[in-house]
């Protein structure tokens, strides 16, 4: 026997991947020569634009002489950005979180240390009541109303609350579709329908204008818990269809063993069929969540300023007026570099929580 | 026999639809007894024995077990559960637990035992099917064999009065029947009462107490092994034994 014959370079190293990948027949050579001349197109001017010809110095608008992009826009208005009207006195409430927030999700993107399920309830249970306090006030802290919210703070929080309420909620109802008590099931069908039949605009219009007319005189709900109930049971009823899928992949067998095994039926669901189920739609979930983040700057039409609201408002400015693009460009890029950064988690979770069937 | 009834079942029937499948079914099974259940695909022998723990639910008749009678009402359900156990031709192993929690799952979750407690049990009963070294597997790094015997063991570790089994070992590969057919005569030895629906006539000669040949949702033969093999009285079971012999 021959140990250590090793394979031909034909279909190893670089030349073997570009040989099997770009260049293994004639069409694909034209579409990978004509891809590379879209690159050469597109990619040299956008680069100087952002970084070469660029400027990011300076404290306004006529520090911003080169024919590149006009950063100081976005620096003069970084707080605005970041916290939206939140009183400056009162910022380090939002640090705070932010930095809990960053420890939290870095703890949990290290491999291999103990404790991340302390770290996970904390993030999803624990956090969020602290930031109730923390960012509206009580327990000795100054009340600062939900209207001075704006910002990337806001739209961390709107997007927060419906990903960790609407993914519980969501697996109640995809439970109650699949009941075999008729009320229930039919009750959760309806509910289920009815919110991914409408619109996530017409929701929140709703929310913002035609509820207050069904609630008494002088009972006034906060603007934007209404606005976070809308996005949490649009979230949820989505979610509720992700989850069946998944429960509906489960084979009966696993079923059986459980009940055989005397398990009632909420411990089957929470140690058996959940756990396996929702492991199959981690892609679809997170995919959720990610449409989630993005639909998140509908709440502008209702007068919330979230981070694209605040950049595009910021751009109005008689000061600033002309730099939108800037703003775009930045707005894009931090949106994907969240909604990036969740689905990479997802693939992550998905290899890691893999048992191999 | 004096001995105590482990479970009574009489003039039990079962439709799907239209189709009735358990058709008076009167069956009385003593403690320790080893039951064989034989009879061609469809007759309803799955259902019998799903019937008992209640995978399957009997529309008229009566079902009594360890002095328990099977209704709609929860807790006798669970408590029946409790008492028995079930092996499935599929495994039907937990993929998503190692092979050892899969063992201590129902005894931490239904029966209340400490983790360290149902972590002991479920290595003693892995020990005893011979798959402890394979604790921290997942099922699906086990062989076919494997998986049954560990599908046995979480069977047992619930202590269980009754086994259940529904053709364990028709979807093994034909070199891993012995194991897990010794398993269970191991089992059959130590006394405890037994359900096993099989075509393995071997097994049966060995350890069944009482074969019964089922058709058509009904028992058409019950006898002793000596009789039922030598001397069968019905047509359909003639022919039966004459295809799987
Ligand atoms: N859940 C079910 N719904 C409808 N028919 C079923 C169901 N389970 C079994 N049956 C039918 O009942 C009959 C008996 O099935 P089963 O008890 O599994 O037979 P066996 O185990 O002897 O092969 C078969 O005709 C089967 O098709
Ligand atoms: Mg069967």
């Amino acid at each position: 026997m021959n140990k250590n014959i090793t394979p031909p370079v034909i279909e190893i190293g670089v030349i073997g991947w570009l040989r099997k990948n770009l260049f293994s027949t004639w069409y694909n050579t034209i579409l990978t020569l004509i891809g590379l001349y879209f690159i050469y197109l597109i990619i040299p001017p956008l680069l100087s634009w952002i970084f070469f010809d660029a400027t990011f110095s300076g404290t306004n608008r006529e520090d911003c002489t080169s024919s590149g992009a006009c950063w100081v826009f976005i620096k003069q208005n970084i707080k605005l950005i970041i916290y939206g009207l939140y009183p400056s006195d009162e910022l380090w409430r939002v640090n705070i979180a932010y930095f809990l927030l960053t420890v939290s999700i870095i703890y949990l993107l290290i491999p291999n240390l103990k404790y991340k399920g302390f770290v996970g309830i904390f993030l999803l249970i624990i956090f969020p009541i602290i930031c109730v306090f923390l960012f509206s006030g009580g327990l000795g802290l100054e009340n600062v109303e939900t209207r001075l919210w704006g910002g990337l703070f806001l739209t961390l929080v709107i997007a927060g609350v419906g990903i960790v309420l609407s993914l519980p909620i969501g697996i109640m109802l995809a439970l109650g579709r699949r009941s075999k008590l008729p009320v229930v099931s039919l009750l959760s069908t309806i509910f289920i329908e009815i919110w991914r039949g409408v619109p996530l605009i017409t929701v929140l219009f709703m929310a913002s204008n035609m509820f207050p007319l069904f609630m008494p005189e002088g009972v006034n709900f906060d603007k934007l818990i209404r606005a976070l109930i809308g996005v949490m049971f649009f979230s949820a009823a989505y979610l509720a269809e992700v989850v069946r899928g998944g429960l509906q992949a489960m084979p009966k067998g696993q079923y059986e063993a459980s009940q055989a095994a005397g398990l009632t039926y909420w411990k089957m669901m929470a140690l058996i069929i959940l756990p396996q189920s929702l492991k199959i739609v981690i892609p679809a979930i997170i995919g959720s969540f990610i449409a989630l983040f993005k639909d998140t700057t509908l709440v502008l039409i209702i007068g919330l300023f979230d981070f694209l609201g605040i950049i595009q408002f910021v751009g109005t400015n008689p000061d600033w007026l002309g730099f939108s693009h800037e703003g775009y460009v930045f707005a894009a890029t931090i949106f994907w570099v969240f909604c990036f950064g969740m689905s990479r988690y997802s693939q992550r979770l998905e290899k890691k929580l893999d048992t191999g069937n | 026999m004096t001995s105590e009834t482990m479970i009574e079942m009489s003039s039990v029937h079962k439709w799907f639809g239209e189709l009735h499948v358990l058709n008076d079914i009167n069956l009385k099974v003593a403690k320790g007894e080893k039951i064989v259940i034989c009879g061609p695909s469809g007759s309803g022998k799955s259902t019998l024995i799903r019937c008992i723990n209640r995978l399957e639910e009997h529309q008229r008749g009566e079902i009594v077990v360890e002095g328990t009678e099977l209704t709609n009402d929860n807790r006798s359900v669970e408590k029946i559960r409790g008492e028995v156990g079930m092996v499935f031709q599929q495994f039907n192993l937990f993929p998503h637990l190692s092979i050892l929690d899969n063992c201590s799952l129902a005894p931490i979750w239904v029966r209340k035992l400490p983790k360290i407690e149902a972590r002991e049990k479920a290595m003693k009963y892995l020990k005893r099917v011979q798959i402890d070294d394979q604790a921290h597997k997942y099922p699906a790094q086990l062989s076919g064999g494997q998986q049954q015997r560990a599908a046995i063991a979480r069977a047992l570790c619930m202590e269980p009065r009754i086994m259940l089994f529904d053709e364990p070992t028709s979807a093994l590969d034909p070199e891993m029947i012995k194991e897990v057919l010794d398993v269970m005569v191991g089992l059959a030895e130590g006394g405890m009462t037994m359900l096993v629906v099989t075509h393995e006539m071997g097994f049966a000669k060995e350890v069944a107490d009482k074969i019964i040949f089922m058709d058509e949702g009904q028992i058409v033969e019950s006898k002793n092994p000596t009789d039922f093999f030598s001397n069968p009285e019905s047509e359909r079971t003639k022919t039966f034994l004459s295809q799987i012999l």
